[in-house]
């Protein structure tokens, strides 16, 4: 394979044309390939060549060549570092400059290739003067340059808060905000996921993006046909509220947790987590936007997707947002438990021990724990009674402990459910909390019915 | 002895003595200390009489101060409790707040399943579009399966008691033609696609297709494709003969396109307007010879005058000059790479 490349490396300097569109054509399907072949291609010191004599050439040749630069890039960030020390970006931002779409699109995929890879990288584009020029191709006609462009903005601003306040100096929101009502299906996921890569950064990106007016009309991306639109609709909505409360407040005000809501409901999968974050972060913010969560039917899809799902971290992310829903006040515990979410939380904790990662089930652990200190309601709490752990049997009997002294009823329900013969049961060190528990419930009943 | 009982009464009288100054001088400390007190006692009243009223006046405004708190306090909490219970978190604006919530969020679903209803319809009626239009084509192509008078088509068979759909569709269609597509020819359409020039020049067009199977020539030939161009490549004539393009002798040497001329039912083309020929087609002189008031008849009638006595060499000086051959050809040599400047 390395003599192919030493045979096309003369052809490249050749006097006709089309012999050197062709070998470059050739050049970047090997590279595309494979990374040893791109390797190969840049040892051989080719990209100089390749480069060197890009502006006067026809656009036929400058789409191959951009071609090629991004088939090498797209493997390994020292490939792309290789290609950029070749001088690659002047020569792609000239490209960009061409009138020809098809060269802008491919200047701009070979851009977004080399960006995608470390902070340097994007760093280096943008010094090399694309992001302008990547803002006046979003407004081209034509749909693939608008697409190509938006997903290497997206690809830049993604590293850090400085690149993504450069492509917002350079005026990408409104247009990119404007795009989001165009039919086309893989423009509006690169445009949503551009935006939500300048949201997630900082608030006041994100108030930016948000001030562009994108509110109603991203909720229409959440009922799209496609999976992806859904999925990066919910990624920006939840970029957004993750910042600050009010923040959420705007997006509750504007229905957008009702359109998530339903977006979780219809989906599957991977596609349902931005979702089930999203409905998280505006519930952790206050008991009122938790509130507000209840209000618009949040729990009901929360607690099928932990039974339904079968990845470990869509599941602990439900735990997490129901964790963040319930643990306000006793009422959100109420709604919580109600919904019958204890027991699947309970059982989701007790069965995956063996196969889970610790921090996941310490998140689910806190979750549970969070809801029980505030639960109140006992009908909810009796099954768990029979179940649980003893970690989470300390939190369970605090709670009955709590509720007991003052309700009368609450205790002759406790007794005839079975539930004073399990406590009994029970066995706690002496002096430990849980002792003190089990003694406060013993001093509500008389002697006899205890023995 | 009597010394001891005077060295005895001598001790004695030292004792006494020294106790006695020893009364008197503690007796003389006692005084000074009492006078001091009482020198203290007297200066300590003055100075505090002196700032009592001072003294009195800051403890009054302390103790008024400490009950105003007292009471500011309990107003400031009872107003706190109230406020806060009334305004920041107040129950019934929540309450009011999460309904408001719940009716807009209904709102917004209601919107959005009226919005994927419509795109669901969009797609739906795009789909059957493209069915119908599908069909249609179908149709018109096999047009030939329409029944006749005798004989009835495979749509229209006798024991139905109507005719199939397709029967009516191949009723109402109307046959394709025979007529030769537009092919664009792949060469047209990528090299001169510029957006300044959008139509390639005429007479790329025009090359004639050789058949395929044809065997090269051998020898140093040229492509034919070059050779066809360069053949008929159009006539520009330089500026001294430039005429106005719709002049007759200017439209007759327009490169007509061998097809159109050959297909045309007759050689008037189509004119736009019914006077066209009134305003448009005038005569047109040419412009070295006319003038504003008639033909000039310098040129035919009679030329510069010639006196021959003033000339200095044997003949006049030249009044045109033939065209530098070398610029005209500028640009327009068939050797060079081909490419269209």
């Amino acid at each position: 394979n390395s003599g192919v490349v030493c045979l096309l490396r003369p052809l490249l300097l050749d006097v006709v044309p089309s012999i050197r569109q062709t070998t470059a054509l050739a050049l970047g399907r090997l590279a595309d390939y494979d990374m040893e072949m791109a390797e190969a291609i840049v040892k051989a010191g080719i990209l100089p060549q390749l480069i060197c004599s890009l502006p006067e050439e026809n656009r036929y040749y400058k789409k191959t060549a951009a071609f090629v630069l991004r088939a090498i890039a797209k493997h390994s960030p020292q490939l792309a570092q290789a290609v950029v020390q070749c001088g690659a970006l002047e020569m792609l931002v000239i490209c960009l400059e061409d009138f020809d779409p098809g060269v802008k699109e491919g200047a701009s995929w070979a851009l977004g290739y080399i960006a995608r890879h470390s902070p340097e990288l994007s760093q280096a584009v943008v010094d090399a003067g694309a992001v302008p020029l990547l803002v006046l191709c979003i407004q081209e006609p034509e749909i693939a340059v608008k697409r190509i462009a938006a997903s290497t903005l997206s690809d830049i601003s993604k590293h850090s808060p400085e690149l993504a306040q450069t492509v917002v100096d350079a005026g990408a929101i409104a247009y990119l905000a404007q795009m989001i009502p165009n039919p086309d299906a893989k423009v509006k996921r690169q445009v949503l996921s551009a935006l939500s890569q300048i949201a997630k950064h900082s608030v006041d990106l994100a108030e930016l993006v948000v001030e562009a007016e994108i509110f109603p009309v991203v909720l229409t991306c959440l009922k799209d046909s496609d999976e992806y639109v859904k999925k990066n609709g919910a990624t920006l909505i939840r970029e957004i509220a993750k910042h600050t409360p009010e923040l959420s407040q705007f997006i509750v005000n504007s229905g957008g947790v009702a359109a998530v809501v339903d977006c979780i409901g219809s989906c599957r999968g991977t596609v349902r987590l931005p979702g089930i974050m999203t409905l998280g972060y505006v519930a952790a913010h206050s008991e009122d936007l938790s509130m507000a969560v209840i209000v618009s039917k949040g729990i009901p899809p929360l607690c099928a997707s932990l039974i339904e799902e079968h990845e470990d971290h869509i599941k602990a992310a439900a735990a997490w947002a129901l964790g963040q829903i319930g643990r306000h006040t006793a009422e959100h515990a109420r709604h919580v438990a109600v919904a019958n979410a204890l027991p699947t939380l309970l059982d989701i904790f007790v069965d995956t021990h063996s196969s889970e990662d610790l921090k996941m089930k310490a998140s689910r652990f806190k979750a549970l724990k969070n809801i029980l200190q505030k639960c109140t309601y006992l009908p909810a709490l009796e099954p768990l009674l029979h179940e649980a752990p003893p970690t989470i049997m300390k939190h369970i009997i605090g709670q009955f402990s709590k509720v007991l002294p003052h309700d009368s009823k609450a205790r002759r329900l406790f007794v005839t459910t079975g539930g004073l013969k399990k406590v009994q049961e029970i066995q706690a060190e002496p002096g430990s909390l849980l002792q003190e528990y089990i003694n406060t419930i013993n001093n509500c009943y008389p002697e006899e019915i205890i023995r | 002895a009597i010394d001891e009982d005077r060295k005895a009464k001598y001790k004695a009288a030292v004792k006494i003595q020294r106790w006695f100054r020893a009364c008197r001088v503690r007796a003389y400390l006692r005084h000074l200390s009492q006078m001091a007190t009482l020198i203290q006692k007297w200066w300590r009243g003055y100075l505090r009489r002196k700032n009592l009223r001072e003294t009195v006046e800051r403890a009054y405004f302390i103790k008024k101060l400490k009950f105003y708190n007292e009471m500011a306090v309990r107003i400031q909490k009872m107003w706190r409790g109230y406020y806060v219970r009334k305004y920041t978190h107040s129950f019934y604006a929540l309450k009011k707040y999460l309904k408001a919530v719940s009716v807009n969020n209904e709102y917004v679903r209601c919107e959005l399943q009226e919005y994927a209803e419509m795109r669901e319809n969009e797609e739906k009626m795009k789909d059957l579009e493209k069915k119908e239009k599908k069909k249609k084509y179908e149709a018109r192509k096999m047009h030939y399966l329409l029944s006749t008078e005798q004989i009835p088509g495979i749509y229209n068979s006798p024991f139905r008691k109507s005719p199939d759909p397709m029967e009516l569709l191949l009723r109402k269609s109307k046959p394709l033609t025979h007529k030769k597509q537009q092919v664009k020819s792949p060469l047209a359409d990528e090299l001169y696609d510029w957006p300044t020039c959008k139509k390639p020049p005429a007479f790329v067009t025009a090359l004639p297709v050789l058949p395929a199977d044809r065997q090269k020539p051998q020898g140093p030939f040229r492509d034919p494709a070059e050779v066809l161009r360069q053949r008929y490549k159009p006539l520009e004539p330089t500026l001294r003969v430039r005429e106005s393009m719709y002049s007759a002798p200017a439209k007759a040497r327009e490169a007509t396109p061998r097809e159109e001329w050959r297909s045309s039912i007759h050689d008037n083309e189509f004119l736009p307007f019914s006077s066209y020929h009134k305003n448009y087609e005038k005569y047109v002189p040419s412009l070295c010879k006319s003038g504003k008031y008639g033909q000039e008849a310098y040129g035919t009638k009679y030329f510069r005058e010639v006196y021959p006595e003033k000339w200095i060499a044997d003949k006049d000086f030249e009044t045109m000059f033939s065209s530098i051959a070398l610029f005209e050809k500028f640009g327009k040599a068939y050797s060079s790479t081909g490419q269209i400047v």
